[in-house]
């Protein structure tokens, strides 16, 4: 009886421990991860934080919106490990940071490709090349009515509208199409708040305005998309021609800047390896265009 | 013309009909001018309602924020704004009342540092919110190492309404008859106990006035919390001040601005916790303005 027992009790502790170890599989993480930046990487950004902390709800995620240059800001005072950001980091961003000792990663984490938008009653125009977009929203632009870009096009005014100029997609436009960073007319309607932008296109037979391609999607019926002639034919943005490159100059990378001394914690590292994993799903669960695989797959080779 | 003569009265009654009639119509001048407001916000709330009553739930209430409109919920927004309402009405009313009771019962109003501080004063309540985001950002965050914080974000709403405060806090004060202070004084109470004992309990009502302004003001504020760090995403609840946060507008704000049209009916969920909340913090103010201005009766 005594020696039956026994038994019984290795037997138990025997279990036990192999319960221990397939405990041990999926780790147990805690500490915290500050993020901030770019509003356009946000619902990424947040997306991956919803599944990570579903898998390790004890770390404490926490990722604000104050656009990629409060973002960079914060970045470089130490406040945050990651910095979401929709260009890329600016020279004297880069060199801030090296003065204050940070050693960063630059990911590509997915594209999110600006669209040119006019209204649908807009029978006019179905493609703009580089050249004309310049001429239209460069500062001091004497385009002012839509026969001033071609004389067969309406003797009406144009009604620009463009996205608040702290964000990133102001800086990525101006500088990919106007060729100068922050270059605008000033006539413009401008809203930090794209929603706005598409209420105004949508109202408007004359307006024609920018923004990311996630909120077109959305608006599909309101609004119409116009191609963009870089000197090889006119090309609309969608999800194949963003991804692939053809959609140029205007379909824009999105990055998150990682800390490599906030690497060094188990929990940032797993939440940087977690991110690039789900990428591809996550990226295009909230509107944007996910990366080909190789491109995930290199940057989790980084990390190692 | 006699005054009881038949034009006499006709030209009275003339003139009595022209003056009622020129009432009337100031009169409807006037109601129109009340109803602007309220049709508006009539129009406002219909809207928010109907958009916004679907996406209220027990779940909404209770989940963490998502990319699924359906599952995004406002528990960490609604947790965060209590506690940094909660920790801005600590700091900013006693230091408000502070404030106002030094200008008003100590202060020579015939120096120049007076006329300086009440000046500034009035020129702070002016001063667009995001500027006191920045100043947030490098007093609080960065000088006093606060960090990204429930405290930053508390001590910045704090200074924000700290100027409506004061000067609520003052009119209130002088407001209080000097019969009631010189009553006071003459059976023998010193300075101390005519402030705290006869001037403050008189002048409760209308410093909570001001301060229901205040916080109503504090509570829908966004641009200086994102400024000092307030997130979007927040993925657990605070334990202690020191833990990042998020907050309603914040959340609200970043729900507006999402391409999918189903987050704007979240949104509109949103605003109405945050009336919820408003309106309950109100209710408390003026049930003890009430109170107090029974007890003064």
């Amino acid at each position: 009886m005594k020696r039956n027992m026994k038994k019984t009790t290795i037997v138990l502790a025997l279990a036990a421990l192999l319960g221990l170890g397939a405990c041990s599989t999926t780790k147990k993480l805690e500490g915290n991860i500050a993020i901030d930046g770019s509003s356009t990487v946000y619902p990424v950004t947040e997306a991956v934080a919803e599944e990570f902390n579903a898998q390790y709800p004890d770390v404490k995620v926490s990722v604000g919106f104050s656009g990629t240059g409060g973002g960079m800001s914060k970045f470089i005072a130490k406040e945050i490990d990651i910095a979401n950001a929709s260009r890329k980091i600016k020279s004297s961003e880069a060199e801030a940071a090296t003065a204050a000792g940070i050693e960063y990663l630059e990911i590509k984490v997915g594209f999110d490709g600006l669209s040119i938008l006019v209204n649908p009653e807009n029978d006019w125009v179905t493609s703009l090349t580089v050249e004309q977009l310049k001429e239209m929203w460069k500062p001091g632009s004497t385009i002012m009515n839509w026969s001033d870009i071609d004389p067969t096009w309406p003797n009406e005014k144009i009604v620009f509208y463009a996205p608040g100029v702290d964000s990133g997609t102001f800086d990525y436009f101006t500088e990919a199409i106007v060729g100068e960073l922050d270059a605008m007319r000033s006539d413009y309607t401008g809203s930090e708040d794209d929603n706005v932008l598409v209420q105004g296109i949508a109202g408007d037979k004359y307006a024609i305005g920018f923004f990311g391609f996630a909120y077109y999607e959305e608006n599909a019926d309101k609004l119409k998309l116009v191609g963009v002639d870089k000197g090889a034919g006119a090309v609309v943005p969608s999800f194949e021609t963003i991804a692939n490159g053809t959609y140029a100059p205007l379909s824009r990378p999105l990055y998150i800047y990682v800390n490599k001394a906030s690497l060094e914690r188990e929990e940032v590292l797993e939440f940087v390896t977690f991110y690039l994993e789900n990428a591809k799903e996550l990226v295009a669960d909230v509107g944007y265009v996910p990366l080909p695989d190789a491109d995930y797959e290199a940057s989790l080779e980084l990390l190692k | 013309m006699k005054l009881d003569s038949i034009e006499a009265r006709r030209y009275i009654a003339r003139k009595l009909k022209q003056r009622k009639a020129l009432d009337k119509i100031f009169h409807g001048i006037v109601f129109l001018a009340t109803m602007v407001g309220v049709v508006f916000l009539a129009v406002l709330l219909t809207k928010i309602l109907r958009d916004g009553l679907g996406n209220l739930n027990w779940n909404f209430l209770t989940s963490f924020p998502s990319r699924f409109p359906s599952k995004a919920g406002i528990l960490t927004a609604l947790v965060g704004s209590v506690w940094i309402i909660s920790l801005t009405i600590l700091i900013a009313l006693p230091i408000g009342v502070g404030t106002a009771i030094y200008l008003e019962e100590y202060a020579n109003k015939r120096s120049k540092f007076y006329n300086l501080l009440v000046v500034n004063i009035a020129n702070l309540a002016g001063v667009p919110a995001i500027v006191y985001g920045m100043l947030g950002l490098m007093v609080f965050v960065r000088l006093l190492q606060f960090g990204n914080s429930i405290l930053s974000g508390a001590f910045t709403l704090s200074l924000l309404i700290l100027p409506v405060i004061i000067v609520a806090s003052q009119e209130a004060i002088k407001a209080v008859p000097s019969s009631l202070r010189e009553a006071s004084f003459a059976l023998g109470a010193s300075k101390w106990q005519t402030v705290g004992r006869v001037v403050l309990p008189y002048a409760i009502p209308g410093i909570l006035t001001g301060a229901i302004l205040a916080i109503s003001r504090a509570m829908g504020e966004a641009a200086p919390l994102i400024m000092v760090g307030g997130a979007g995403y927040v993925g657990f609840l605070p334990d202690s001040p020191m833990d990042v946060f998020s907050a309603l507008p914040l959340q609200i704000y970043n729900w507006t601005s999402r391409p999918q049209t189903e987050f704007q009916n979240v949104a509109a969920a949103g605003i109405i916790v945050l009336l919820a909340l408003l309106l309950t913090l109100n209710a408390i103010a003026v049930f003890i303005r009430n109170k107090y201005s029974y007890r003064m009766d």
